[in-house]
């Protein structure tokens, strides 16, 4: 096994099915959480003693109270519709990453001890004992998934797997065998209130930074105010925008929105985080724990509407489940939608035109576009069904003008996810990582050719980082995965900004 | 724990390598980790790893890569001051790889 992943499949085609290697990815498995990671979330800090009770006590629980965990793990059929339908199936070809054997690695334990079947007659319905070795398998292959429900789209019986994993992921965090990428972020978020662990003073000298930058390129003053009370817009961020390329692009693309726009908008020190890794590891309490930073900043702030920026999950967990975990949020202004993602905000300023664009300055790019699949499956964005699809591509269009989609059993509601979505964004799983990203970078390179795509963008944080660090491995540069508010702010067209009239005189002439 | 040999003293680091007691870092320390990491230390690299060093004092996290770049594009010139060359210096990338070698925790999240 190469543990960079130089053995990259070749595909011919994004979804071409492999050929099986039985056990390839087998004891792949990310590092452990230390006590440290697990205490602060509630878990114990390592395995307990009596695990096995802990565990069949925790998939009971959940069985009982979610009543939709329980309908997935009886109702399958193996139909086989999802086995070809996982990126990485595709890129890693081990039959343990088909969908329905991921799922029955945990619903064969469940058959032994919940069903009357499995109780008496186990080697006749599939079922086994959990034993030491099959946590083991958990862990590898519950972290072979990221969550993204491709999978989902094409089961005949509706079965989410995704919530088998993060069910899978709730067990192993109560028996004391978390991930340590996942619970250590977390534990982040609820000291400093994000997941990189950027304290207040590091972040408005950053915010700072990024003000003066955008001067001096466009002699335009355009803020990005920190917890400034009575602002109308809280901005709700992944924390990525605050440190990595081309994440910082996008932040500098949504100030220049704002400001353009003239409403008055802040960040928040305290929730600087729009990223819910809770979701990741399927725990209601941390996710409602994080969500809460959200409204306990909008209500210290006095602000009227939540935006949030480009990150996948975080809109899936905004979208979907804010309410229900934060809520009422009776406090906001009921005009506007509670929240609304950035890319809604841009395109209604765009529908109502106040924004100026010269398309031309993204004239060296040609672009295609990428569905984030918590984006994509999971939530929703304007007012039309597909609007998730539809206003980033209409934003982008806005703005870009060599535009091109990837083949479409790749995008919108069948996108393939990054390869590093669910958690699995660690250094410890790169092999995972490049290999699982091979059915996109084989969509990427489809487009290249047949129409000369150099740059692919997207509006999720975890997508841009895998992008920018896999993309290599593909034949690109690592700079080829953009922001989308990266590309509005290369064409927005300041008021007052240097050169702008010139250009548009130029601009003029030229039609 | 897994440990760095620093002429016979011993200093703990994490699975991936970053040293998990922070004052533990000397320069011999950062010679000794950016050979385990296949670097060879040059002016630039410790350039960076200074610079972050000093960002760390005062911000108790690593900078941004664009402060970092513009820093060392003040300090080195835009040759050396370029994302490019950034990851030129540190192949696993000038967040990662030099705070490591600069003895700063990792940046985590979606980074």
């Amino acid at each position: 096994m190469a543990a960079d992943g130089d053995d990259l499949p070749k595909m011919a085609h994004p979804l071409e099915i492999p050929k099986l290697k039985c056990g390839a990815m087998e004891g792949l498995a990310p590092f452990i959480a230390a006590p440290e990671h697990q205490e602060p979330l509630g878990y114990p800090g390592e395995l307990v003693e009596n695990w096995k009770e802990v565990a069949l006590a925790k998939m009971k629980e959940l069985a009982e109270k979610n009543r939709a965990f329980q309908v997935y793990l009886d109702a399958c059929v193996k139909c086989g519709a999802c086995t070809d339908k996982c990126h990485y199936f595709l890129g890693t070809g081990d039959p343990k990453n088909m969908p329905v054997a991921r799922q029955d690695l945990l619903r064969s334990v469940y058959r032994r001890y919940f069903t009357f079947a499995g109780k008496y007659f186990p080697s006749l319905v599939g079922a086994r004992d959990l034993t030491e070795e099959v946590l083991d398998e958990w862990y590898s292959y519950y972290h072979q998934c990221s969550e993204c429900r491709r999978c989902s789209v094409f089961c005949p019986y509706g079965i989410d797997t995704a919530e088998i994993t993060m069910a899978a992921r709730e067990i192993m965090d109560a028996v004391g065998k978390g991930q340590k990428y996942s619970n250590e972020i977390i534990g982040k978020v609820k000291v400093v209130g994000n997941n990189l662990g950027l304290n207040e003073k590091a972040l408005g000298a950053t915010l700072e930074d990024l003000e003066e930058e955008i001067e001096e390129d466009t002699g335009v003053s355009v803020r990005l105010p920190l917890d400034e009370k009575g602002a109308d817009i809280l901005l709700v961020t992944p924390s990525a925008d605050f440190f990595a390329e081309p994440h910082i692009d996008g932040l500098i693309g949504y100030a220049k929105v704002f400001h353009e726009a003239g409403v008055s908008w802040t960040i928040s020190s305290y929730a600087s985080e729009a990223a819910n890794f809770g979701l990741f590891i399927g725990s209601y309490e941390n996710m409602r724990e994080i969500a809460l930073r959200i409204r306990k900043a909008a209500e210290d702030l006095g602000v009227k509407r939540i935006i949030f920026g480009e990150c996948g999950h975080a809109w899936r967990v905004a979208y979907s489940f804010l309410n229900t975990l934060a809520g009422p949020f009776d406090f906001l202004d009921p005009k506007y939608p509670v929240p609304q993602h950035i890319l809604e905000f841009t395109w209604n300023e765009i529908q109502k035109g106040t924004l100026k664009f010269d398309k031309s300055q993204n004239d060296h790019i040609r672009l295609t576009y990428h569905d984030s699949c918590n984006v994509a499956r999971a939530s929703r964005m304007g007012d039309e069904p597909g609007g998730q699809f539809e206003i980033p591509r209409n934003v982008i269009k806005a703005v870009c003008n060599h535009y091109f989609d990837m083949d479409r059993e790749t995008t919108h509601e069948s996108t393939l996810c990054c390869g590093g979505g669910g958690g699995l964004l660690t250094d410890d799983l790169m092999e995972l990582r490049k290999k699982g990203a091979s059915p996109r970078m084989t969509a990427l390179q489809q487009v290249t050719e047949d129409h000369g795509v150099t740059h692919m963008a997207a509006i999720c944080a975890i997508c841009k980082t895998q992008f920018s660090k896999v993309m290599p491995a593909y034949g690109y540069e690592m700079d080829s995965i953009v922001s989308v508010h990266q590309l509005v702010s290369n064409a927005i067209i300041l008021t007052g900004q240097d050169g702008a009239e010139e250009d548009e005189t130029e601009a003029a002439e030229e039609a | 724990m897994a440990s760095y040999d620093v002429n016979g003293t011993a200093v703990e680091h994490d699975e991936e390598g970053y040293i998990t007691n922070l004052s533990d870092w000397s320069k011999d320390l950062a010679q000794v980790i950016a050979d385990a990491e296949n670097i060879q230390m040059t002016d630039e690299h410790w350039a960076v790893v200074n610079f972050l060093r000093e960002y760390y004092d005062e911000y108790q996290i690593a900078p941004a890569v664009r402060v970092l770049i513009k820093a060392i594009k003040k300090s080195m010139g835009p040759d050396v001051g370029n994302n490019k060359y950034m990851y030129e210096l540190f192949p696993y990338g000038p967040a990662k790889q030099a705070c490591k070698i600069a003895g700063l925790p990792k940046p985590t999240g979606c980074v």
